[in-house]
This record gives C-alpha cells, sequence and structure tokens, in this order.
C-alpha cells in the first residue's frame, strides 16, 4: 500500500480580497479562503494514483482555523484523512519556515511515506518555493511542474516542460513532486460529499508544541524574509484619455507610442509617407 | 593597509537556450548597478561543460570576476549536483547576494540551494535595489500580479532572489572588457544525483502560448458579435500576439475557452495589451496584472477598464480596431 501526502493550502478569493486603503495592507483576515488551484491539481493526482494501485492519502495544511475546510474538500474528494497545523505563531511563516513546519510535522506524523504531492505554485503569494525546499528539509529527491507520473514498483517516473525542455525523469521513492495546472484536472466534490466529510472526524488538530515548535526554535529555524510592504503595482499610471474621430485618435495613439509596440513584436514601425 | 572585505553579488549563469534566454545578462547588468551602491564586485558563476563561450558573453557584458566548474558530469543541469556545488562555493567565498533568473530552472534549483544555505529567497522578482548598509530590497508581484511586495532578508547571507526574465535591460557587450577568470575543479566527493534523466528533447509545442505571449489583444462583449470579434484576430497577427476573450463572450461561442482571461481563466503578462470593449470587471482584471502597457478601447469613459488602462481610447471598437489595422498595415515594416 502506497502512503502518499498532500500538501494543500488555503488562499483568498480574488473578487472578495478587502484591501485596506488607508493602511495599504491586505485584510487577509476578512478574505474568505478556497483551496488553491494547483493544490486541486496535486489532490486529483494522488486520487488517480489511489485508483490505480492501493494507496493511503494524508492531507497536510497549515493556516488559520478556517484553513480546516481544504481538508474537508480533500476528504469529500477521496483523501483518508488530515491534518491541520494551527497555530498563532506560525502566522506570516515564509517559505523558509513553512517548510520546515510542514517537514516536522511529517517526520513526526507519516514518516513512513512514500510520495508527497504539492501544487506547482499558490495564487496569493506564487512563491512555488515551498515543494522544493521541503525536499531539501526532508533530503528527497524532487521534481517540479509535473504534467504526469507514472509509478513502477518504487520508481516514479514523471514527465514535464521545463523552459522548453520536454523531460523524462526517474526517482525512487520516497520522492516529492509538485504538480502543475497542465494535467490532472480536478473532479469537484458534491455538495452531499462536502455534507459527509463535515461529519467525519478524521482530521487532527496540531499546534506547534504538538510537532515540539516553540518560540526558540522558530528563532533559529523560522522565517529568513520578511514582507516589508505590499503595495497596489498601478497606482502610478498615467492613464491618457484620447477622444475624437477614429482616424484621429488611432493618428495619436501610433505617434506617441508605435515605438513602445515596436518593441513589443519585435518589428520596425514607419510612419507611412504616402500619407502626408 | 586596511583589509575591509571585498563585497560581492554572485549572478547564477543560466545559460540554457542562450540565445532566447538572456536573463543571465540582464541580472549582470543590474548587479553592475546595485554593485556602484555597494562597493561590490559583480561575479557570474557557471556550472557546465563547454563553457568558455559564456564565459566570454559575461565578461563581455559586465561581469568582473568569473567563477566557472567546467566537467563532462555537468553537462545537463541538474538540480542536486548544481546545489551542492553552489553551497560549496558560496561557503567558501561569502558573497552578500546571489542573483539567479526566473526561469523553470532557476525557480526549482534556487529554493533548495537557499534551504541548503539556511537564508532566505523571494520569488520572480520585478525590481531589485539596494540600501547603502547592503540591504536588498526585493520587489515581487502577488496574488496574480495585481499588487507587490517588498522583501528583504535582513539576517541572513547570501541574500537570495530569483528574477524574472525581461525585468532589466542587458548591458550591450564590448569583447574588449576583461575579467578574472577562475577556472574550477570539480569538488570531489560529489554525491551520486537521485534523478536520472531519461530522455529529454526541445520541445516546441508550449513556446507559444497566451500566458507567455508579448502582445495580446483581449476582446469583450463590446465587441458586439461574433464576425467582428474575429477581426481581433488581424490585429494580434500583425503584431505576432495572441487573442484572449472574456468570460461572456466564451459562453457566446465566439472565442474558444483557451482564450478566457481572469480569475477562472489565463493570467497574462504581456508587454502591451489591447483591451477591445470590456468593462473590467475584477473578476477579469484579476488576471491582467502584469500587464505591462494597456491600451482601452471602449465608448464609455468611466468604464473600470478604461481607468486602469495607460491609454484610454473612447470610441466604438470596430471602428477604431478597422482604423488601427489598416494604419498598422501601412506602417509595420518586417
Ligand atoms: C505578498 C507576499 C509575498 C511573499 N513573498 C515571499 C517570498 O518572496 N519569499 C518567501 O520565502 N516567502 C514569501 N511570502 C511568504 C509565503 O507566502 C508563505 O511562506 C506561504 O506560507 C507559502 O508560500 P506560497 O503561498 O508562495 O507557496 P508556494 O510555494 O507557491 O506553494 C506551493 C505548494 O506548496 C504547498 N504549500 C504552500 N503553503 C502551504 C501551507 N501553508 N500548508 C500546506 N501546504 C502548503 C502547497 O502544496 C502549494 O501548492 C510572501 C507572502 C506574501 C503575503
Ligand atoms: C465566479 C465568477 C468568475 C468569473 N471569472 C471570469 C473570468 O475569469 N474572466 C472574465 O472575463 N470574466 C469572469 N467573470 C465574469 C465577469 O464578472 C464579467 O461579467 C465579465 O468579465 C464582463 O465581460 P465584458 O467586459 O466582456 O462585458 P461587459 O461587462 O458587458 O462589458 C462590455 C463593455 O463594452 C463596452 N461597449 C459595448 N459596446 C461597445 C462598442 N460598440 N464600442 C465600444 N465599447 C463598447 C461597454 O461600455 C462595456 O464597458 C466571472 C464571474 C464570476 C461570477
Amino acid at each position: 500500500m502506497l502512503k502518499l501526502i498532500v500538501c494543500l493550502k488555503q488562499v483568498p478569493i480574488v473578487t472578495e480580497l478587502p484591501w485596506d486603503e488607508q493602511a495599504g495592507t491586505l485584510r487577509r483576515d476578512l478574505a474568505s479562503g478556497m483551496m488553491n488551484l494547483a493544490c486541486l491539481h496535486a489532490l486529483e493526482a494522488a486520487l488517480q494514483i489511489k485508483e490505480q494501485y492501493s494507496a493511503d492519502i494524508l492531507a497536510i495544511t497549515m493556516g488559520p482555523p478556517a484553513a480546516e475546510e481544504v481538508l474537508r474538500e480533500a476528504i469529500a474528494l477521496g483523501a483518508d484523512r488530515g491534518i491541520h497545523l494551527c497555530d498563532r505563531i506560525f502566522a506570516g511563516s515564509d517559505t523558509y519556515a513553512t517548510s520546515w513546519m510542514l517537514a516536522r510535522t511529517i517526520k513526526q506524523e507519516c514518516p513512513d511515506y512514500d510520495l508527497i504531492l504539492c501544487g506547482s505554485y499558490t495564487s496569493d503569494s506564487e512563491t512555488a518555493q515551498v515543494g522544493p525546499q521541503l525536499a531539501e528539509e526532508l533530503d528527497l529527491p524532487a521534481a517540479a511542474y509535473i504534467e504526469k507520473l507514472e509509478i513502477h514498483g518504487r520508481t516514479l517516473r514523471v514527465r514535464r516542460l521545463v523552459d522548453n525542455f520536454r523531460e523524462t525523469l526517474e526517482m525512487e521513492f520516497p520522492a516529492l513532486v509538485t504538480v502543475s495546472l497542465e494535467n490532472y484536472k480536478p473532479r469537484y466534490a458534491g455538495l452531499s460529499g462536502l455534507e459527509a466529510a463535515f461529519d467525519t472526524g478524521n482530521i487532527d488538530r496540531l499546534n506547534a508544541a504538538d510537532v515540539g515548535i516553540n518560540k526558540s526554535a522558530i528563532e533559529t529555524d523560522g522565517s529568513r524574509t520578511k514582507v516589508r510592504k505590499v503595495f497596489l503595482r498601478k497606482a502610478n499610471k498615467e492613464n491618457i484619455l484620447l477622444t475624437g474621430t477614429a482616424a484621429n485618435v488611432v493618428g495619436d495613439f501610433l505617434s506617441k507610442y508605435e515605438s513602445k509596440i515596436s518593441w513589443a513584436i519585435g518589428k520596425d514601425i514607419e510612419e507611412d509617407r504616402n500619407d502626408e | 593597509m586596511m583589509n575591509s572585505r571585498q563585497k560581492s553579488i554572485w549572478v547564477f549563469g543560466d545559460y540554457r537556450n542562450y540565445f532566447q534566454n538572456r536573463v543571465t545578462l540582464q541580472l549582470i547588468s543590474r548587479a553592475v548597478d546595485l554593485s556602484r551602491i555597494i562597493s561590490a564586485e559583480v561575479c557570474a558563476v557557471i556550472l557546465g561543460h563547454e563553457i568558455d563561450e559564456y564565459i566570454m558573453e559575461y565578461t563581455a557584458h559586465g561581469a568582473d570576476r568569473i567563477i566557472a566548474v567546467d566537467d563532462p558530469v555537468l553537462k545537463n543541469y541538474n538540480t542536486e549536483l548544481y546545489v551542492t556545488l553552489m553551497e560549496a562555493l558560496v561557503k567558501e567565498r561569502d558573497p552578500d547576494i546571489v542573483l539567479i533568473g526566473a526561469t523553470d530552472f532557476g525557480r526549482e534549483f534556487a529554493p533548495r540551494m537557499a534551504k541548503r544555505l539556511k537564508t532566505g529567497l523571494s520569488a520572480d522578482c520585478v525590481g531589485l535595489d539596494v540600501e547603502a548598509d547592503g540591504l536588498l530590497i526585493q520587489t515581487a508581484p502577488s496574488f496574480g500580479g495585481n499588487m507587490l511586495a517588498e522583501i528583504v532578508t535582513s539576517r541572513h547571507r547570501p541574500q537570495m532572489a530569483t528574477i524574472r526574465p525581461g525585468t532589466f535591460k542587458e548591458i550591450p557587450h564590448n569583447y574588449e572588457r576583461r575579467s578574472l577568470v577562475e577556472k574550477l575543479p570539480l569538488m570531489k566527493n560529489l554525491p551520486r544525483p537521485r534523478i536520472r534523466l531519461v530522455e529529454y528533447e526541445r520541445s516546441v509545442e508550449k513556446e507559444h502560448t497566451i500566458e507567455n505571449a508579448a502582445v495580446i489583444v483581449c476582446g469583450g462583449r463590446g465587441m458586439g458579435n461574433k464576425k467582428k470579434f474575429k477581426k481581433l484576430n488581424d490585429l494580434a497577427k500583425l503584431l505576432n500576439g495572441d487573442v484572449g476573450a472574456t468570460r461572456p463572450v466564451v459562453y457566446a461561442g465566439w472565442a474558444d475557452h483557451d482564450a478566457l482571461v481572469g480569475q477562472a481563466g489565463k493570467h497574462i503578462k504581456p508587454k502591451i495589451l489591447f483591451s477591445f470593449g470590456i468593462s473590467g470587471a475584477i473578476q477579469h482584471t484579476a488576471g491582467l496584472g502584469e500587464a505591462d502597457f494597456i491600451i482601452a478601447v471602449n465608448k464609455n469613459p468611466q468604464a473600470t477598464m478604461m481607468k486602469m488602462a495607460d491609454v484610454a481610447i473612447v470610441g466604438d471598437t470596430s471602428d477604431v480596431l478597422h482604423t488601427l489595422i489598416k494604419e498598422l498595415r501601412k506602417r509595420i515594416r518586417d
């Protein structure tokens, strides 16, 4: 029986992302969450392995109390159990710390895993760093952005497209992969499945002490980076308004910006002399 | 004599796909800017086999020093070997900053390297600055590119970042330039790689997708009907670009689902985005955060899309489109 671990993250739903104009920060505390898309693809890959071979799927998430929802969703879809790592002192962890905390939990709760599946990246901070760093922390062979995987005995074979190279890689279990959005289109849980998952007791909530993490450990093994400031990207746009006949606005536009367009398309654009 | 330690900024030499992938040259250029502020040297590190060409190129584009490990074992990129080699080099030389291109390889390799060195890493940066005391300010996009975050690694060294290709401009080459070239032997006792590259081939299939198109022409309900919408293809073709669409348009069958841009579709990052007849609902603009330069065409100057644009053209979509295509046909020289 294969032991699979899927790492899932809850991310804010973008339409509801409340932005505090005054403070210039995100009110992430107010946003409601959903399972990150790439995590759903990772889960789908695990579910397909489970359908083909016999496998046990453990879903792990680290996040605030509401993040438990992603574990319920995972169980509704076919995961066997969930671990919710939840503690105020985890808040604000960077990928260095997140991968360390996930690794501690995995070493303690499920050390005999065969394969860990992560999403390739999240839709909020999008670093794509947690998977590779978790692999480093656990000293595992790993491949990022995989599109397809096959298992032959204890050998994992994956296909992926990186920097325009189509690669096939092989490694032995235990291993880690991050799953891209190319394949493994996620299935959706019916309402009844979600309701059933709501009643199951297959979710353990662990706090920092449960996995042997305290303040002084966080001092040494915790975050390396700090987000100093978050700001809206388009704050200083020019926003030029052009009005008039189509001929006029297009003429205006091209005379101001043709060098920009020419740079983007890599071709020369020239004022047409016959026109004058 | 004062023997203050020479600061140094390292750039990882990512030379695969050399002619398309200019990110290493772009990073050398930025490193040169930053090095002036903190009086550092710029060093390019190249791991590979038969790499003299890159030693020459990185020197010509601004590197002061080159550290090169040239060995047949390094013929193909290999995350595990590269991490081990970089770990050893960094521990020996102690650079202040290490910059790595945010190619697929860079984004897989850099996190492991940072973890091994117990230091921080910021991802896919679109801006880099340095303060006089040497603190690197790393600006990275988040939330579909709609927001930017300033990230610092204050207490650990080296400060590491991956940087999106195209963020900086390379310095034009000067083959008269000289650098200090150090060719180092391959370390002994390298671990046996656990990952086997069974097969690889250069792929063409995904080189052109809407996600990496430099120009995108997006159309919305304001195109009026399918036939008029299809005219967007002509503009896209002229500009070597792709066509994108809003959800109502995809639902109406004017465009394929692959063209959907937004929360439920693709996140795009073109250098130039044309937006025709699109109101600018947040579910759509969630996918546009990384468009550099936006031109919106709408009959309603108050539309959100018009407010977001760099250039907002008030007018009828078909009129403007038709005129624009006609003018560009006259002016573009292949
Ligand atoms: C605006 C902003 C910018 C940031 N920039 C940086 C930065 O440059 N460097 C840095 O080190 N940190 C950064 N962080 C912190 C980072 O967001 C957190 O460390 C976060 O917990 C994980 O990063 P991610 O969302 O980018 O995950 P990714 O690495 O993109 O996630 C990939 C996969 O890892 C797994 N995973 C990630 N998080 C969890 C989790 N909490 N529980 C279970 N599985 C998980 C999932 O399978 C996921 O699909 C930033 C945070 C913010 C808000
Ligand atoms: C959960 C959810 C997810 C969604 N995800 C997405 C997504 O991923 N992508 C997406 O695009 N949408 C998405 N939507 C839909 C989104 O909310 C908007 O409805 C949609 O983006 C609007 O498309 P539009 O701008 O083409 O149409 P409209 O909002 O109808 O705007 C048409 C615009 O064209 C202008 N116009 C009309 N006629 C002319 C003319 N002749 N000349 C010039 N201008 C003209 C109008 O002034 C108007 O501004 C989602 C919605 C939900 C609820």
